[in-house]
C-alpha cells in the first residue's frame, strides 16, 4: 500500500476527477441520474483516496520522514517538458494537507447539494464535468512543487468557474465572469512573468552544474543569489498574480460581482477554495523563495490586509443584499489571513493556514445557506427577509452558528484564524515591529465591526415575525435531508476545529518551520 | 497522587453541564416541562453538590498542607522557560500536580523576551523589595498549598505546545460554589416563572449552556481559555436576552449587548496577546503570567499597557463607566436570567479576570504604591454614575440592573485599592442578595400583570409576604446594614481604601461612602413604590408559588447570614479561627502580590452605618411622610431640573453610541465605503477596460488592418484560438475585456513605481 501511494497516490488524487469526466463524456446528456451518480462517486473515490493519503501520512518524525508532517511526502518527480526543465513534481507536505482535505470535502458536499436542484438552464452533465474539472485544478495547485505545473493547475481552475458563472449565473453573469475571468488572468501574466524571471535570473548548481529550473524547492536555494531589486520585482508580479485571487483590497472588486451572479455551488467553491489559491501561492512559493523580498512588502501587504479588514467590513455593514454581503466578508476575513502571512512568524502562518480552512468551512457554509435562503424566497435582499427562526428554526439555528464562527467566536474555528493573525502582528518578523502594533490593533477593531455587521444581517434575518407576504409560502420548509448531509460535516468541522485547533496546528506547525520559516531569516540577522 | 479528585477533576463540573446542554437541545423538546427543567435542575445540583465537595478538598487542603510533591508530579516550568514536556500524553489522559515555577524560572522567561533589557531603567525604585517580600511569602505559601492545574495538549506553534488547563485554587473554587449555588436556585425558579412559555426547552438549554460557559471559565488556567469562555458566556448572555426576539426591543438590546462587549474585547484580546508576549511567548498560563509579572526583571511600561488593555474587557463585561450602558438594556430578558447573568455571575467575569491576573494589575498599576490608578477611579465613577441613574428610573428591573452596575463599582474600585478579598468577598455576598432582589421583582411582576413598572405596583406588601420579605433582607443586605452580609464585605471594601496600600485611597473612600448613601435613598424608593401605599395596577396580585418563594428564602438566608464567613479579625473571640478567612482559603497562595489586608476600623463602620442611617430617615420623611425640605426641590432650583434631565437621558451616552457612534458608521461611513468601492475602485477597472477597447479599435482600424496586417496574423493565430473559444459563449464581448489586460499591466506599473 505504502510504495502504490508513493509512486501512484497523488496522481491518482489529482486525476482521478478527470477519469470521471472521461466516463460522462460518453455518457448520453439526457442520463441525469447517472451523470450525477458517476460525478458523486468519482468525487467520493478521490475523498477515498485522500483518506489513503492521510492515514499513511507520517504526521509525527520518524526515520524516513525526520520533520513529519514538516517533510515533503508521496513525493512524484519526473521530466516533464525537458525543453524548459520543468517537471512533473507533485508532494504532499503540512501545509498542503489540510487544503487538500479542505477541497476533497468540499466538492462532493457540493454535488449532493445540488442533486436536486440544479441552477438554470439544468444541464446537470455539463455542471458536473465543471466541476470536477475543477476539482483536478484544485488538487493540482496544491500538490505542484514545479512553478510550470503550478501555473497549468492555477490557469486549468479558471475555465471552469468562468463557466460555471457565464452559464449558470444570476442576471449579471456575463459582465461577472468575464470580470473574474480577465482580472484573474492578468494578474497571472504577471505571475507568469515572475516565474520566468526565476527561471532566467536564479540558476542553481547541481553536482557542480548550473541549471535553470523551476522547481519551488531548488527555487528556494537558488533564489539568494538575486539582487534585492529583481528580488522586489520578481515578488511585485507573484503579488498581483496571487493578490487578485486572494482578493487583497483595492483588487478585490471581481470577488462581489462573481459570488453574487455564480451559483450556489459556485459560490461555495469560490469562497472555499478558489480564494485559498491565492494565499497558499504566498505561503508556498512567495515566501519562501524570495523571503528578502517579502520583508520589504510585508508593510505594505500587512497595511492592505488591514484596509481590506476595515473596508470589507464596513462594505458589508452597507449592503442590502445577503449573499453581497458574505462577499464582501470574505475580503475582510481573507485580512486576517493575510496579515498572519505579512507577520513573517510561524504564529502568523499557522495562523493563515488554520484561517484558510477555517474560512473555507464557514464562509462555504454561509454560501450554502444564501443559496437556500434563495431557493425559498426567491430574493437575497436581506429587508424581505426576517422571522427565519419562526417559519424554519433549524435554517435560522445554523445561520445562527455559521454567523457566530463567521465573527471569530472562540470555540469554533474562525477564531484560531483570526486570533493568532492578530497575535502574530505583535511581534511581527520585520523591520518596523510599530508598524505591525499598529495593524494589530486595526484588525482587534476589526472583529467588532464583524460583529456588527454579521449580527445584524441575523437579526434582520432571523429575528422578528415573519414578513406578511411570506406568511403562507410553501416554499418556506426546514431544512432537507440532502442539505443536511451537505451541511453536517461542515458544521462538525467548524465546531471541532474550534475545540481542538491541533487537529490542524499539529500538522502545519512543523511544515511552517521547515518550509517558510526557515528561509525567512530573524530581523536583525 | 494524593490530591483530592475533586481539585484534580474540576473540569467535570463545566462537563456536567455540558452533558445537560445537549440533552436538552437534542431531547427536549420530546420531553414535558417537568422533565426538561428537572434534567437541567438535576445536572445543576449535582454540579453544586460536587462545588461543595471542591470547596472541602480545598480547606482540608490548606489546614493539611501536602508536603512538597516530587518533580515527577509538579508541572514544573523548566529553567529555560518552556513550560515541561507533557508526559504521559501516551499513557494517561493527563498530568496533574501542583503548578510550583521555581523563582529563578520566570527570571529566566524575561531576560529572553527581548523586551527586557530596558526594564531596569523602567521599573520603580521600589520594586526589588517588594518582589523580594513577594517572593518569600510565596515561598511560605507554597509550603502551605498551591493551586492544583490539570492540563492537556492543546496546540502548537511554533515548536512550542500550548495547554489546556484547569485550575483548582481558592479563587476558583470560591466562584464555583456561588456560580452553582446561584444557578441552582434559578433552575428552580424559572421553571415557574418561565412556565407554558413558547420556548420553554430553548430556554433551559441555554440556561445549561450558560452555566457551562461561566464554569470553564472560572476554573481555566490560561488566557486564551478565558477568553473562550468569556465569550460564550456572552453569546449565551445574547440569547438569553434576546429570548422573545419576535419583539425589535429585545432582540435590539441583544445585539446591543453583544456588540458594547466586542468593543471591549478588542481591549481584552489585545491585553492577552501583550501579558503572553511580555511573559516570555511560551505560555498563556495565569500563573506563568503573574508569575513573570511579580519578577524583578518584569517590564512594568508592558504590564501598565498590558492591564490597561484587559480592563478595556473588564469595563464593558463588568458594566463599568462608559462601557455600561448594554447592561440596563439587558434587562429585556427573563427575569430569573437577569439575576443569574446580569447580577450574580456573567457581569463579574470581570472583577474576576482582574483577580486572576491581579499581579499583572498590582505591579503594572503600581497599587501598592499609589493613591490613586486608573482601575480605582473607574471603580469609583461607577459606583456613583450608576446609583445616580438608579433614581429616575421608574422600571424595577432597571432600578436594580443599575444597582449592580453601581455595586461592580465596588469591586472593581477594590481591586485597584487593593483590597483583593474585599472585592472578592463583596462579589460572594452581592451574588446572594442581588439574586434575591431580582428574582424577588420576578414574583412582583408574576404577581402584577407581568409589568415590571413601579407606577404600576404599590402596597404589594399585603399580598405577598414572603416577596417582601425577602426583598427586604436583600435590600438591608445591599444598603449594607449592619450585621447582614453586605455590611461586611462593603465595609472591607470601603476600611481597604481608607488604609490603602502605601498611600490610603481617600478619593476612592468618599467615592465609596457616597455611594453608600446613595444606595439607601434609591432601595427605599423602590421599597416605598412597590410594597407600600395602594395597589395602582390591574388584577389582584397575589403570592408566588412555593417553587418561586423557596429560592428567594435561600437567598434572603444568603443575604442575612453569609458576611459572617469572613468577619473581620476585631470581631474575634477565644481561639477559634472563624476571622478573614477569604484572606486565609480563597486568596492566592502562588504568584500572588504581598498586599496589606486593611483592619476592621469602628469609626469607619460606626460612620457608615450613621450615614445609612440618616439616608433612610430622610428617604422616610421624603416618601413615606411626604414632608420633606428635597420636596419637589428639582422644580425650585434650576441646575438640578437640569442634572435631572441628564440622567433621565442617561449622560445622553446611549445617544453618543448609537446615534452618533453606530450611526455613522453604519450609515454615512458604510455607505461612503460602498460608493468608493463601486464608483471609484470598480470605475477604475472598468475605465480601465472600456479605455483598452478603444486603444484596441484605433490599434485595430488604423495600424492593424492598414500596417501591420501580415505580421499580426501569424503571432496573433495562438490568442484567437483561445478567443475563439470563449466568443461561442460571450459572443464577442471577449474583446472587449480583454483590453483589461492591458490596462492592468499600467495599473500594476503604477503601483511598482509607488512602492519599489
Amino acid at each position: 500500500m505504502k510504495s502504490f501511494l508513493d509512486s501512484w497516490g497523488l496522481t491518482l488524487a489529482t486525476f482521478l476527477p478527470v477519469v470521471g469526466v472521461a466516463i460522462m463524456l460518453v455518457i448520453p446528456k439526457a442520463e441525469e441520474q447517472l451523470h450525477k451518480v458517476v460525478a458523486l462517486v468519482t468525487s467520493l473515490a478521490v475523498g477515498v483516496m485522500g483518506v489513503l493519503l492521510f492515514t499513511n501520512f507520517a504526521y509525527t518524525a520518524s526515520p524516513r520522514y525526520p520533520q513529519g508532517s514538516g517533510d515533503f511526502q508521496f513525493v512524484i518527480d519526473k521530466a516533464w517538458i525537458t525543453f524548459i526543465n520543468s517537471h512533473y513534481h507533485l508532494a504532499l507536505d503540512g501545509i498542503s494537507l489540510p487544503l487538500l482535505a479542505l477541497t476533497m470535502l468540499v466538492v462532493p458536499l457540493c454535488i449532493i447539494y445540488s442533486w436536486n436542484h440544479f441552477p438554470e438552464p439544468h444541464n446537470p452533465k455539463a455542471f458536473l464535468i465543471l466541476v470536477l474539472i475543477l476539482e483536478t485544478g484544485m488538487i493540482g495547485t496544491f500538490l505542484a512543487e514545479d512553478l510550470i505545473l503550478f501555473f497549468v493547475f492555477f490557469e486549468l481552475v479558471l475555465f471552469p468557474m468562468y463557466f460555471l458563472i457565464g452559464i449558470w449565473g444570476g442576471e449579471q453573469r456575463q459582465y461577472a465572469s468575464i470580470k473574474f475571468f480577465l482580472y484573474t488572468l492578468f494578474g497571472s501574466a504577471l505571475m507568469i512573468v515572475s516565474f520566468l524571471a526565476l527561471y532566467f535570473l536564479a540558476p542553481v548548481s547541481i553536482d557542480g552544474q548550473v541549471v535553470h529550473t523551476f522547481d519551488m524547492q531548488l527555487l528556494s536555494v537558488g533564489a539568494r543569489t538575486l539582487s534585492t531589486t529583481a528580488g522586489i520585482l520578481i515578488f511585485g508580479g507573484m503579488f498581483m498574480g496571487f493578490g487578485i485571487k486572494v482578493p487583497i483590497f483595492p483588487f478585490h472588486t471581481w470577488l462581489p460581482d462573481a459570488h453574487t451572479q455564480a451559483p450556489t455551488v459556485g459560490s461555495v467553491i469560490l469562497a472555499a477554495v478558489l480564494l485559498k489559491l491565492g494565499t497558499y501561492g504566498f505561503v508556498r512559493i512567495a515566501v519562501p523563495i524570495l523571503p528578502v523580498a517579502a520583508r520589504t512588502w510585508a508593510p505594505y501587504i500587512g497595511a492592505l490586509a488591514v484596509i481590506g479588514i476595515i473596508y470589507g467590513a464596513l462594505c458589508c455593514l452597507a449592503q442590502t443584499d445577503m449573499k453581497r454581503l458574505i462577499a464582501f466578508s470574505s475580503v475582510a476575513h481573507m485580512g486576517y489571513v493575510m496579515l498572519g502571512i505579512a507577520s513573517l512568524t510561524t504564529f502568523g502562518i499557522n495562523a493563515a493556514v488554520f484561517g484558510m480552512v477555517a474560512h473555507g468551512l464557514i464562509t462555504g457554509m454561509l454560501f450554502f445557506l444564501a443559496g437556500s435562503v434563495k431557493e425559498r424566497y426567491h430574493t437575497l435582499e436581506i429587508k424581505r427577509l426576517g422571522g427565519m427562526l419562526t417559519s424554519m428554526p433549524h435554517l435560522g439555528w445554523i445561520l445562527g452558528i455559521t454567523t457566530m464562527a463567521s465573527l471569530g467566536l472562540p470555540g469554533l474555528a474562525g477564531f484560531w484564524g483570526e486570533f493568532p493573525a492578530i497575535l502574530s502582528a505583535w511581534q511581527a518578523n520585520v523591520a518596523n515591529v510599530g508598524l505591525f502594533r499598529g495593524y494589530m490593533v486595526v484588525a482587534a477593531i476589526g472583529t467588532v465591526l464583524a460583529a456588527g455587521y454579521l449580527l445584524w444581517l441575523y437579526q434582520r434575518a432571523a429575528f422578528g415575525t415573519p414578513p406578511e407576504e411570506f406568511a403562507n409560502d410553501s416554499h418556506l420548509h426546514d431544512v432537507t435531508v440532502l442539505e443536511w448531509v451537505a451541511w453536517l460535516p461542515m458544521l462538525v468541522g467548524i465546531v471541532v476545529l474550534g475545540f481542538f485547533p491541533n487537529l490542524i496546528f499539529k500538522v502545519t506547525d512543523p511544515a511552517v518551520i521547515t518550509h517558510v520559516i526557515s528561509h525567512v531569516v530573524p530581523v536583525g540577522d | 497522587m494524593g490530591q483530592p479528585f475533586m481539585l484534580t477533576h474540576v473540569w467535570i463540573v463545566p462537563g456536567l453541564m455540558v452533558v445537560s446542554f445537549l440533552l436538552i437541545l437534542f431531547f427536549g423538546k420530546r420531553f414535558s416541562e417537568r422533565v426538561t427543567s428537572g434534567i437541567g435542575i438535576f445536572f445543576i445540583g449535582l454540579c453544586f453538590v460536587l462545588s461543595c465537595t471542591a470547596a472541602v478538598n480545598w480547606i482540608q487542603r490548606i489546614n493539611h498542607p501536602v508536603p512538597n510533591l516530587s518533580a515527577a508530579q509538579s508541572l514544573v516550568t523548566q529553567p529555560d522557560g518552556r513550560p515541561a514536556p507533557i508526559a504521559g500524553q501516551s499513557d494517561a489522559d493527563a498530568v496533574i500536580g501542583a503548578y510550583r515555577g521555581p523563582a529563578e524560572a520566570s527570571a529566566d522567561n524575561a531576560v529572553k523576551t527581548g523586551e527586557t533589557p530596558t526594564t531596569e531603567a523602567g521599573t520603580t525604585e521600589t520594586t526589588p523589595t517588594e518582589v523580594g517580600t513577594t517572593e518569600s511569602t510565596t515561598t511560605e505559601h507554597e509550603a502551605k498549598a498551591s493551586p492544583i492545574v490539570s492540563r492537556w495538549t492543546w496546540f502548537q506553534w511554533g515548536d512550542v505546545t500550548f495547554e489546556f488547563g484547569f485550575i483548582a485554587d481558592g479563587l476558583s473554587v470560591l466562584v464555583l460554589f456561588t456560580v452553582t449555588a446561584i444557578s441552582l436556585l434559578v433552575h428552580i425558579y424559572s421553571k415557574e416563572y418561565l412556565h407554558d412559555d413558547v420556548r420553554f426547552t430553548h430556554y433551559y438549554a441555554f440556561l445549561s449552556l450558560f452555566s457551562a460557559a461561566m464554569l470553564f471559565y472560572v476554573t481555566s488556567s490560561n488566557t486564551i481559555q478565558m477568553l473562550t469562555g468569556w465569550e460564550l458566556v456572552g453569546v449565551c448572555s445574547f440569547v438569553l436576552i434576546g429570548h422573545w426576539w419576535e419583539d425589535q426591543n429585545n432582540a435590539d438590546a441583544a445585539l446591543k449587548a453583544f456588540l458594547t462587549n466586542r468593543v471591549g474585547d478588542v481591549g481584552l484580546i489585545i491585553g492577552v496577546v501583550i501579558t503572553f508576549f511580555a511573559a516570555g511567548a511560551t505560555s498563556f498560563n495565569v500563573l506563568h503570567i503573574n508569575q513573570y509579572a511579580l519578577s524583578p526583571a518584569a517590564n512594568q511600561t508592558l504590564l501598565l499597557v498590558g492591564a490597561l488593555c484587559l480592563f478595556g474587557g473588564v469595563t464593558s463585561k463588568s458594566g463599568q463607566f462608559p462601557l455600561h450602558t448594554w447592561l440596563p438594556d439587558a434587562m429585556a430578558g427573563p427575569t430569573p436570567v437577569s439575576a443569574l447573568i446580569h447580577a450574580a455571575t456573567m457581569v463579574v467575569a470581570g472583577v474576576y479576570l482582574i483577580a486572576r491576573l491581579y499581579s499583572v494589575f498590582y505591579e503594572g498599576l503600581n497599587i501598592g504604591d499609589n493613591w490613586v490608578n486608573y482601575v480605582a477611579v473607574i471603580g469609583g465613577i461607577t459606583i456613583v454614575g450608576g446609583a445616580l441613574l438608579a433614581f429616575v428610573q421608574t422600571d424595577i428591573k432597571k432600578v436594580l440592573a443599575y444597582s449592580t452596575i453601581s455595586q461592580l463599582g465596588y469591586m472593581v474600585m477594590a481591586l485597584g485599592v487593593g483590597a483583593w478579598t474585599g472585592a472578592i468577598f463583596h462579589l460572594f455576598t452581592h451574588a446572594f442578595f442581588k439574586a434575591c432582589l431580582f428574582l424577588g421583582a420576578g414574583s412582583m411582576s408574576h404577581a402584577a400583570h407581568h409589568t415590571f413598572d413601579m407606577r404600576k405596583m404599590g402596597g404589594l406588601r399585603k399580598y405577598m409576604p414572603s416577596t417582601f420579605w425577602t426583598f427586604i433582607l436583600g435590600t438591608i443586605a445591599l444598603m449594607g446594614i449592619f450585621p447582614l452580609a453586605g455590611f461586611w464585605s462593603k465595609d472591607e471594601v470601603l476600611a481597604g481604601s481608607l488604609s490603602g496600600q502605601g498611600h490610603a485611597y481617600t478619593f476612592m473612600l468618599v467615592l465609596g461612602l457616597v455611594g453608600a448613601v446613595m444606595t439607601c435613598l434609591y432601595m427605599s424608593r423602590v421599597i416605598y413604590l412597590t410594597f407600600f401605599g395602594e395597589y395602582r395596577g390591574h388584577g389582584i396580585p397575589h403570592e408566588s408559588s412555593k417553587v418561586m418563594t423557596i429560592p428567594l428564602w435561600v437567598l434572603g438566608g444568603g443575604a442575612v447570614f453569609l458576611g459572617l464567613v469572613n468577619l473581620p479579625n476585631a470581631w474575634k473571640l477565644g481561639n477559634v479561627d472563624y476571622t478573614t478567612r477569604f484572606e486565609h482559603f480563597v486568596e492566592p497562595t502562588f504568584a500572588f502580590p504581598a498586599i496589606n489586608h486593611a483592619e476592621f476600623n469602628i469609626w469607619l463602620a460606626l460612620g457608615t452605618t450613621a450615614l445609612a442611617a440618616i439616608a433612610i430617615f430622610l428617604a422616610y420623611q421624603y416618601l413615606w411622610k411626604a414632608k420633606s425640605v428635597f420636596l419637589g426641590l428639582k422644580d425650585r432650583v434650576g441646575a438640578l431640573a437640569w442634572g435631572y434631565q441628564v440622567l433621565e437621558n442617561k449622560y445622553y451616552l446611549d445617544h453618543l453610541y448609537t446615534d452618533i457612534i453606530v450611526g455613522g458608521v453604519k450609515g454615512p461611513l458604510a455607505r461612503g465605503s460602498n460608493w468608493f468601492n463601486n464608483q471609484v475602485i470598480d470605475r477604475v477597472v472598468n475605465t480601465a477596460a472600456a479605455a483598452s477597447v478603444a486603444t484596441g479599435r484605433v490599434v485595430y482600424t488604423q495600424v492593424d488592418q492598414k500596417v501591420v496586417d501580415g505580421i499580426v496574423l501569424s503571432t496573433g493565430a495562438g490568442a484567437e484560438e483561445s478567443g475563439e473559444a470563449l466568443r461561442h459563449i460571450q459572443t464577442g464581448r471577449v474583446q472587449q475585456y480583454a483590453a483589461l489586460l492591458f490596462a492592468g499591466l499600467l495599473v500594476l506599473t503604477a503601483i511598482l513605481v509607488f512602492f519599489v
